[in-house]
């Protein structure tokens, strides 16, 4: 279908009401830049999911990462996107102006070449990523591992999407999906195969132009009116049906699933990565992070990123929360749908 | 030889950093002299009113695919006085080094202002060094001094509905350039750098009516232009398709998940122009070795904020950047 027809069949659609989830955050960017909306027949709801690193990464998990940066010789390392987001008190931005040392950095390997340089001091790197980032810091183990450094450790709240979308799938309201671009880069369009056929939703592999993500409205809309529970790779330029087999080793051999806390979500089995047995010396915890509770009072941010809630219908989007003074995760994080819909929107929302 | 506190003693090592590094660089009748603060003949200013402007600029690294820290210090700030429309005069200059910087990085970086200030028809004449701390690095604040001649009047509050936006190139090199050295990724780009003096020199003498000007350097053009809309109580509506992004740059913000809308740039501006004087600003542009991608890029309209109609043929709107605009992790 070129890409006028399939303007023309967004725009005019009126079959049942749906709802598309689009899993990431760079997905829900990109309908913003392109104006994907705009297009749109009023009977297709595009839904934001837990797509988002940042905004699923549990309060417990802040205040762990203040904690250590409060220690002496210590030093955690962090990617800016993390450092506004509030703890149960204060930010790690926060923390740091009460003097604890939190530097921000822009790859993990920055933290072994500053643990090579500075032998007496321990960096701790606050490890958030899904598949896409997790290869990163199990290269960054490797090269510490190959210079014999001790002085080097992870707190992980790594995490694996698929047993969230099985978690969205079975709790959520999506009729079909608009899989994660580049987490399918690494696990393949194949690994969504078993929940299409089991939640019998079609999920749809997309690249990040404004034709590809029409083109995977289209096809989710046709997959609906016919076999329902189908995967379509319409992203084959970058995702094949196996994935990247390397970076799956890479990630296998430094990591062991487990159970993990996702904000606004539960407790998903098998969700989570935590460093092997073998790789103790380098492990600063994660496993016992759980549950935070709440979100902060009158922050819908769980809603949001379990697709229950659109960012506009919280009470304090735009008003209590804004990105320069956000309330929950979503208003924090470049690829959080708050924020993207605050930019993309203003305070009115779509 | 490094950088050592002696060097900020105000004793010899200091007199000798002044007569082999920036007394060689910088040489004018002016700063030789040496005197505590340097005398102006006052007769450039007689006709025209004063600009100052001053910026401080830091780097990392200090030396970039296209440009370094000295470069960067004397364009920034000689391209603050062009946007409203001075002619840049004269440039001080106040370094902060730290212990342990090279020496002849310091001088490698003095000659690349030098070079620039002289490219751009600015004088240095008067500065300063101060030594901090230990790390290798250094800061560099220049303050410009210009004379805007009388017939002059730009003014981001000065914007009409029906006028045209110019754009003078491609967006997001040199954040992608920096960024890429940070992160260590390979590639070609390069920061685009330079003075922007060939381009308004140009439209002013095309006879080309400008409303106002605005480099557009952090924030990006997103940022700038709702500053513009709010000054001028006005709406802009942007034609993405009439936006132009190098290759490279866009390929590397679609793995960074960066916007060009924005990037910093700091070599591009925009130049908002009464909409008769297109065709003559577009053709004026393009003849500069700075401007040859120029572009008119949307218009101003009666409203509010930035709009954009989009390559898809959607309408997005373009905010102001929020937070530091980071790589995405996801």
């Amino acid at each position: 279908m070129d890409i006028e027809s399939a303007a023309v069949l967004l725009k005019s659609y009126d079959g049942p009401r749906i709802s598309v989830m689009e899993v990431c955050g760079t997905h829900t960017a990109a309908i913003f830049n392109t104006g994907v909306r705009s297009l749109l027949s009023p009977k297709i709801r595009l839904i934001s999911g837990p797509g988002c690193p940042v905004c699923v990464t549990p309060t417990t998990f802040i205040d762990r990462c203040i904690e250590i940066a409060k220690t002496e010789n210590r030093v955690v390392m962090s990617f800016g996107d993390m450092l506004k987001v509030p703890g149960s008190r204060v930010s790690l931005a926060g923390a740091r102006s009460e003097g604890g040392r939190v530097e921000m950095m822009y790859s993990p390997f920055e933290a072994v070449a500053r643990a090579k340089r500075d032998p007496g001091t321990t960096f701790v790197l606050a490890a958030v990523g899904f598949e896409t980032t997790v290869p990163a810091y199990a290269l960054a183990i490797e090269e510490a591992a190959a210079l014999g450094l001790e002085n080097i450790r992870l707190v992980t709240a790594l995490k694996s999407v698929l047993p969230a979308l099985k978690w969205v799938s079975e709790n959520g309201e999506a009729d079909g999906f608009i899989c994660p671009g580049h987490v399918s880069v690494i696990t393949g369009a194949d690994a969504y195969t078993q929940l299409a056929e089991k939640y019998d939703k079609p999920f749809v592999v997309a690249g990040f132009e404004g034709e590809h993500i029409v083109a995977a409205i289209c096809a989710i809309i046709q997959a609906l009116s016919g076999k329902r529970g189908v995967v379509r790779n319409l992203y084959p330029s970058a995702v094949s049906g196996e994935g990247n087999l390397k970076a799956q080793a890479v990630i296998d051999k430094y990591f062991e699933r487990g159970s993990a806390f996702w904000r606004g979500l539960d407790a998903i089995p098998d969700s989570g990565f935590y460093l092997r047995e073998e790789y103790a010396r380098f492990d600063g915890g994660g496993r016992e992070l759980g549950d935070d509770g709440a979100m902060p009072s009158g922050c819908l941010c769980g809603d949001v990123i379990a697709g229950r809630a659109d960012p506009s219908e919280c009470l304090a989007f735009g008003g209590a929360c804004l990105p320069e003074n956000p309330l929950g995760p979503c208003m924090v994080s470049a690829e959080g749908a708050c924020g993207i819909w605050y930019r993309g929107a203003g305070s009115e929302g779509w | 030889m490094k950088i050592t506190s002696a060097h900020g003693s105000g004793g010899r090592d200091s007199a000798l950093l002044m007569r082999d590094i920036f007394g060689r660089r910088f040489s004018n009748p002016i700063l030789d002299r040496l005197e505590d603060a340097a005398v102006l003949d006052s007769s450039p200013f007689t006709h025209g009113r004063l600009a100052v402007s001053t910026d401080s600029f830091v780097v990392t690294p200090l030396v970039f695919k296209g440009g370094d820290i000295g470069k960067l210090s004397v364009c920034g700030t000689v391209n603050d006085l062009l946007m409203v429309g001075a002619k840049p005069l004269y440039l001080t200059c106040g370094f902060i080094l730290e212990e342990g910087l090279d020496v002849d990085l310091l001088d490698l970086v003095a000659a690349s202002m030098a070079e620039t200030a002289q490219v751009a028809g600015v004088s240095v004449i008067a500065g300063d060094t101060k030594v901090a701390g230990y790390g290798g690095g250094l800061c560099v604040n220049t303050t410009g001094i210009g004379v805007v001649p009388p017939e002059r009047e730009v003014s981001a509050a000065g914007c009409e509905p029906g006028d045209a936006v110019l754009l003078s190139g491609n967006l997001g090199d040199h954040h992608a350039c920096i960024l890429s050295a940070r992160m260590g990724v390979e590639n070609e780009i390069k920061s685009d750098c330079c003075c922007l003096y060939d381009i308004t020199d140009a439209l002013y003498a095309a006879g080309v009516r400008i409303k106002a000007m605005r480099d557009v350097t952090r924030g990006g053009l997103g940022t700038v232009l709702n500053e513009i809309a709010a000054s001028s109580g006005c709406a802009v509506s942007l034609r993405e398709e009439d936006i132009p992004v190098d290759e490279a740059v866009r390929g590397f913000c679609g793995l960074m998940g960066l916007d060009p809308l924005y990037m910093g740039n700091e070599g591009k501006m925009i130049a908002v122009i009464d909409g008769r004087d297109e065709t003559k600003a577009i053709k004026a542009a393009r003849k500069t070795q700075n401007g040859k991608n120029a572009v008119l890029i949307g218009q101003v309209a009666t409203g509010n904020g930035v709009s954009m109609q989009t390559r898809l043929g959607g309408t997005r709107r373009v905010d102001v950047l929020y937070g530091e605009g980071l790589p995405r992790i996801c």
